[in-house]
């Protein structure tokens, strides 16, 4: 069994976001790192490589400057191989052109059975590349996966809901988005580490792709306006003698709630 | 030429229509000449959605086990190819708007805006507004290539009230064929158990987070929610640990709630968290971290140890 893992490769989330004055986009010169919703998927699929026997995990990523890091996590998970998406002219691209130009370079990955990416990127959080891929690529998907499961030529998932969840079946070829928290993801071995260095990356452009408008240019939306937000005005803030509780009941008492 | 055919995706649930599909509606009439757009049965819901300002509402009819993304967009898809197309689409940031959406826009080859809390229509230009970084900024986005522009909301942007009804009158707009998109299909549906009041419609939402420590202290939480007759939350990190069912998960990824009174324990208020309870009307923090972000929001902010203040918390109200 092959699977394709599309991971992003981010700012640190622990420390505080920043906008790039000039152009508004979130600025990324700081170091990258995998994101932690995409190493879910990892995990995911290298499980399911693992119970298939055979086959390999391919990982994607699309990176503005060449960035490797968060690839490189993933390549020390476990991963076979990846496929970077490079090019300066990237940088700005909306949800839809990188949906284009990670389909394309899923192809780049070789036949995959299986496309498997996070529900959404922790910086961005637009939410809507890996249904933008399945419809690019003309496959069906399954978002917002709980779990995974191979039965043969039928992948069977549940996928999470406001209510609960629903088992789903599907036929392969497909694109999956898997929930955070849903498997544990291994930590990177020494070992993993040192072998991940040489495990083949190859490099494309936008252009190698043959994906047009890509960046700014092809985003087709414009920030027009960055404020503040209002801000809440300073609450009270008392330091628990042993008594807090009773502040705490009072305000709830003035709410009229109790 | 102005915007004036507006479409809002809307959704029912137990013969209503959701919460968010009024919100939308509510402001989309405001804007233009409403059609309502259910994936799924719009029958049984179309007169509400009248009362609520759609002139019209397109209905696929039941899915048949299909996802809604890949059935929804192809069947708005065939409705703009026959010749109705609006300017607008307003879908709610939920599953499956967010579904729907996505498989348009590669459809219509149109970009998207997501997350947005805010939108102003001034003749063809449209602007909305996204709340980043925790709500801490608010950016404003225009569209600059030509319409359908899509744009999804978060929940509890605007305030649903009926008014200028439309006619709500029932269009059909069927599915077709799905080819290998149409793959996936439901085989099950699990509801999980639920007591108490809604999280996303509770006064009174108690949350918790890692500062508890351990999964079985988030019983303090549901106790104090259960004496304050509210809902039980948590953060984002208890349910990836496992602590708790996803469908606690208050924040970017979770739910929004705009309670009377949000009690976070244990929270520190990560921006992915604030941006599902910042818009609380008053907001008690328990943490023992003076600096934690949470105490920055909070009306009243205890700085104390959530084992401590929890328990006798939960007395005190027993004792009432």
């Amino acid at each position: 069994m092959n699977v394709i893992v599309c991971v992003k490769q981010i700012p640190d989330p622990a420390q505080p976001g920043e906008l790039d004055p000039s152009d508004n986009t979130l600025k990324r010169e700081g170091k990258l790192i995998l994101d932690e919703s995409d190493s879910y998927g990892v995990e995911m699929a290298l499980q399911l490589v693992d119970t298939a026997g055979e086959g390999e995990v391919s990982i994607i990523s699309m990176a503005p400057n060449g960035e490797m890091s968060g690839m490189r996590t993933a390549l020390a998970m476990g991963a076979a191989k990846g496929v970077l998406v490079s090019d300066p002219e990237l940088a700005g691209s909306d949800a839809l052109t990188t949906a284009k130009v990670l389909a394309a370079a899923s192809q780049k990955a070789g036949d995959a059975d299986l496309i498997i990416a996070g529900t959404e990127s922790s910086d961005g959080y637009t939410g809507t590349v890996p249904e933008q891929m399945a419809e690019v690529l003309g496959l069906p998907s399954v978002t917002f996966a709980k779990s995974i499961t191979v039965d043969g030529d039928t992948i069977k998932i549940n996928r999470q809901t406001e209510a609960g969840y629903d088992e789903v079946e599907c036929t392969m070829p497909l694109v999956v988005s898997v929930t955070a928290g849903v498997v544990e993801p291994r930590y990177p071995s020494f070992k993993g580490i040192m072998a991940a260095k040489s495990k083949p990356v190859e490099s494309f452009t936008a252009g190698d792709l043959g994906v047009a408008a890509v960046g700014w240019a092809g985003a087709d939306q414009e920030i027009v306006n960055v404020e503040q937000a209002p801000a809440r005005e300073a609450g009270e803030i008392v330091e628990d003698d042993g008594e807090a509780h009773l502040k705490i009941v009072a305000y709830l008492e003035g709410l009229k709630l109790i | 030429m102005a915007i004036d055919n507006i479409w809002v995706f809307a959704e029912g649930e137990d013969g209503e229509p959701t919460s968010a599909t009024l919100e939308l509606l509510t402001k989309a009439r405001g804007l233009g000449t409403v059609s309502a757009f259910v994936v799924g049965d719009g029958e049984s819901i179309a007169s509400k959605l009248g009362e609520y300002g759609a002139a019209k509402v397109y209905s696929t009819g039941d899915l048949g086990g299909h996802l809604p993304g890949a059935a929804g967009a192809a069947a708005i898809k065939a409705v703009i190819d026959g010749g109705d197309t609006p300017g607008l689409i307003m879908f709610p940031q939920n599953y499956s708007g967010r579904d729907v959406m996505s498989r348009l826009s590669v459809k219509l080859d149109k970009t998207v805006l997501t997350n947005n809390t805010d939108i102003e229509v001034d003749g063809d230009a449209v602007k909305v507004t996204t709340p980043i970084f925790g709500g801490e900024k608010l950016v404003t986005t225009t569209f600059t290539a030509g319409g359908p522009y899509l744009a999804a909301f978060r929940p509890k942007s605007f305030e649903p009230s009926a008014g200028d009804a439309g006619d709500g009158e029932v269009v059909s707009a069927p599915v077709p064929d799905l080819g290998a998109t149409g793959g996936a299909k439901v085989t099950e549906v699990h509801v999980e158990e639920t007591t108490g009041p809604k999280l996303d419609e509770a006064a009174v939402v108690v949350s918790g987070g890692r500062g508890l420590g351990e999964a079985e202290k988030f019983e303090m939480v549901e106790q104090l929610a259960k004496l304050l007759k509210g809902a039980p939350g948590a953060s984002r990190a208890i349910v990836d640990a496992g602590w708790v069912p996803y469908s606690m998960q208050v924040g970017q990824t979770g739910k929004v709630v705009k309670p009377t009174v949000y009690i976070a324990a244990g929270i520190s208020g990560a921006t992915q968290h604030m941006v599902g309870m910042k818009g609380s009307k008053n907001i008690i923090a328990i943490n023992k971290d003076r600096e934690a972000p949470i105490h920055g929001v909070a009306d009243l902010g205890v700085v104390g140890d959530v084992h401590k203040v929890m328990p006798k918390l939960i007395e005190a109200l027993q004792n009432r």
